[in-house]
């Protein structure tokens, strides 16, 4: 939790960054005149700075601001949780999406949550806490999962954190084999081209991942002309894959180029800005809904805790925090209050704490459950009983 | 009667018109060719993918997670190696996500020689699915039941391959599909593509009927007491072949189609090895890792003491591939030759 003083430490730093010599003066510009970030600000090569500006905050409304703040702190300290989880030696592996909330919750804000083709059909990428706590997953069901415990919604204990299903939701099982999601979208996407009813499927992923053939089937089959897909096809870019950097494997200028190719609308933004993300994933929505056709977001982001437990699961110390920047611009516009932001935090986690230990009891996989549902209606599958 | 690619293609269009299939699809599925072997020819839902068979089995597995019916198809089975980790994950989903998400799709592809098809268009991969845990897999030996194997495939709500062989293709059966007229000219005039410029032709269906064989369930193809033979697919053939010649020698063997290489027929199985005390396991996948092997291994372990002789598998070489050679194709697989030859070992085996 960052203290009172390293707040007011970061606002000052990040103080130089726009024109608007105040919180007051920045909010007075008129909104008509002020273009959407990811329109105005191309981003060519990576962002290693904190693109938030006082003036953002006029581009959407004081209580949405505070609402994607309020779920990006949830997320967060949810998915610190996890790792305690992991380091308290109650769970076996953590893998997750903290540094991702910036981009994560205006995703989640804005799906269509439902179930079946007429709602927006989810593919996710095993960092997507930060999407599904914004559409309102709890936090003991994110532990459930992170426990194994029977009781898991999403997979019964048989699968790592952040694997998720929610089908209430059209979120598909998050697989474990690198960017799968990307070409089994496309079904889902062909479902609802076929239902007419504007549902979007999204799909998220790595940038190491787009060297898989499932991402070049995904654009081939997604643009085909005369068939083009209701799809939002994203790439959440942090520059790394597991432990091998970008720069050696990738020759392309940006990964969104690649869907350019294909005639797709293609942008890149900056995911550690919850306000470009907000706006960007709204133009986008809309696009899709209105024209069937697909649209692809490159979005920068942070991985702050590595790939995994499997690489410590420590605080990277050099890369931009998306939450706290715009925790920050919260702040010093006086959105936010000392006592509010110490609260948010505290609130959750208070609430990650009491569904650790709530999960703690919770009853585990009985072991004669291993041939359950591998059949619909768990229909015998073992051959010893032929 | 009805070869085995138009009661596929039969049982397809029953399938778009009552069972709620509304995508038909792959490489060269849809117009104008209707697949490598006229199987998906004139089928309303059939539609021409890209060439890329991860994509067509990824599409599938989303198109089913979405609740909508589809078969799709790999135009040769040599061509579906590279799709295995999506073969796994169509198989693993019901499993994995603790029965949230069901994936009930049907992939059909061509396997085994018979065709002079050389190394890339004769591979089996009977054994290779036997280990796709959570998928069903069937593989015909007739028309009759191609059509009804392939109807069972569409209802069931878990994912099924469905192994054609390819060298039956062009084969007809000894039984009728329901609803297909008694002159197979009468047939071919109605349902099969004219050569040459299709674009207007439309096919005009008979009035078929609805014909289920149940996943799981073996067929006894001939009776005896001497001997049993397993085997499936173009192979179930040549065993009811070298029965029909041994049985003048009066030796009488019981050939069991199984129909379903998995979930398989074991009290078929077990029911008729109990009664002849002696097995030949016969397939042309590659004999390491065999699927017959399992089968033969099951045998010892539950039966061994009914046993009068030692359970074989007679199965292809473990090579890389089929030359095209015919000499080389001849052998690598096992022939009539060969079963007979087997056949005749295990008789003569005295315990």
């Amino acid at each position: 939790m960052m203290t009172t003083k390293s707040v007011q430490k970061k606002a000052k730093e990040n103080a130089h960054k726009r024109a608007p010599k105040n919180a007051k003066e920045a909010l007075k510009r008129p909104s008509k005149t002020v273009l959407p970030p990811a329109i105005k600000r191309p981003l060519n090569g990576f962002v290693r700075q904190n693109s938030l500006g006082l003036s953002d905050l006029k581009l959407l409304s004081k209580e949405l601001l505070l609402k994607i703040y309020d779920l990006m702190v949830k997320s967060r300290v949810l998915e610190e949780r996890l790792i305690k989880i992991y380091r308290a030696g109650e769970s076996f592996f953590w893998i997750g999406g903290p540094g991702e909330e910036a981009w994560g919750v205006p995703v989640g804000l804005q799906i269509r949550k439902g179930r079946g083709p007429a709602f927006d059909y989810l593919h996710l990428h095993y960092r997507g806490t930060p999407t599904l706590v914004a559409m309102g997953m709890e936090m003991k069901d994110s532990i459930r999962l992170m426990m194994n415990r029977a009781t898991d919604p999403s997979t019964g204990g048989r699968n790592f954190s952040n694997h998720y299903c929610f089908p209430q939701w059209n979120v598909v099982p998050v697989s474990s084999p690198i960017e799968v999601q990307y070409s089994t979208a496309l079904g889902t996407a062909h479902v609802q081209k076929r239902a007419c009813q504007q549902g979007l499927t999204l799909v998220t992923g790595g940038d190491a991942g787009t060297a898989e053939g499932d991402f070049a089937s995904c654009l081939v089959w997604a643009s085909r002309p005369g068939r083009e897909l209701p799809m939002l096809i994203t790439v959440q870019n942090n520059r790394v894959g597991i432990s091998t950097a970008y720069d050696g494997q990738h020759g392309e200028k940006e990964i969104a180029d690649r869907a350019r190719a294909f005639q797709i609308r293609s942008r890149q933004i900056d995911g550690n800005n919850p306000i470009e993300t907000y706006l960007a994933i709204q133009e986008e929505m809309t696009y899709i809904r209105k024209t069937g056709r697909p649209s692809f977001i490159e979005a920068k982001t942070s991985r702050l805790y590595g790939h995994s437990s499997a690489s410590g699961a420590n605080l990277a110390q050099d890369e931009i925090d998306g939450l706290k920047n715009f925790e920050n611009l919260l702040l010093k516009a006086d959105f936010l209050s000392e006592s509010q932001q110490q609260n948010t935090w505290k609130k959750y986690e208070v609430e990650g704490i009491q569904a650790q230990n709530e999960v703690r009891a919770e009853v585990q996989p009985a072991a004669d459950s291993v041939w359950d549902l591998i059949y619909v209606n768990s229909e015998n599958a073992d051959w010893r009983k032929f | 009667m009805a070869t085995m690619a138009q009661s596929i293609r039969m049982a397809l269009h029953f399938a778009e018109e009552n069972l709620q299939v509304k995508d038909i699809f792959g490489q060269d599925v849809g117009a104008p060719m209707g697949g490598v072997f006229t199987a998906t020819q004139g089928l309303k839902t059939a539609w021409n993918s890209p060439l890329d068979e991860r994509g067509i089995i990824a599409m599938a597995t989303g198109i089913a997670m979405a609740g909508d019916r589809c078969v799709a198809e790999i135009q040769f089975c040599d061509y579906i190696f590279n799709t295995i980790d999506l073969l796994k994950i169509a198989g693993n989903t019901h499993w994995v996500s603790h029965g949230n998400y069901s994936v009930p799709m049907v992939v059909m592809t061509p396997v085994g020689a018979g065709i002079r098809g050389s190394i890339y268009h004769s591979h089996s991969f009977d054994a290779w699915a036997s280990r796709l845990a959570g998928w069903k897999v069937v593989m015909p030996s007739n028309p009759l039941d191609a059509y009804g194997l392939l109807l069972a495939a569409v209802e069931d709500p878990n994912p099924v391959l469905f192994l054609k062989p390819k060298a039956l293709m062009r084969v007809r059966g000894e039984d009728l599909i329901p609803g297909e007229p008694d002159n197979e000219k009468d047939l071919k005039r109605m349902i099969d593509g004219p050569i040459g410029d299709r674009s207007q032709w439309k096919p005009t269906w008979p009035k078929l009927e609805k014909y289920l064989v149940p996943i799981g369930k073996a067929k006894t193809t001939r009776e005896g007491q001497d001997i049993t033979l397993v085997s499936y697919g173009r192979h179930l053939l040549l065993c009811n072949q070298v029965a029909d010649d041994l049985k003048e020698r009066n030796i009488l063997i019981e050939v069991i189609d199984l129909r379903s290489i998995y979930p398989y027929d074991w009290q078929a199985i077990k029911n008729s090895v109990l009664k002849t005390k002696r097995v030949l396991f016969v397939n042309e996948d590659t004999e390491v890792t065999n699927f017959g092997e399992h089968l033969c291994y099951r045998v010892t372990q539950e039966l061994f003491y009914d046993l009068l002789a030692r359970p074989r598998v007679l199965a292809g070489l473990q090579v890389p591939g089929i030359g095209l050679h015919p000499n080389l194709e001849s052998a690598s697989v096992p022939e009539r030759a060969d079963i007979e030859k087997a056949v005749l070992e295990i008789i003569g085996e005295v315990p």
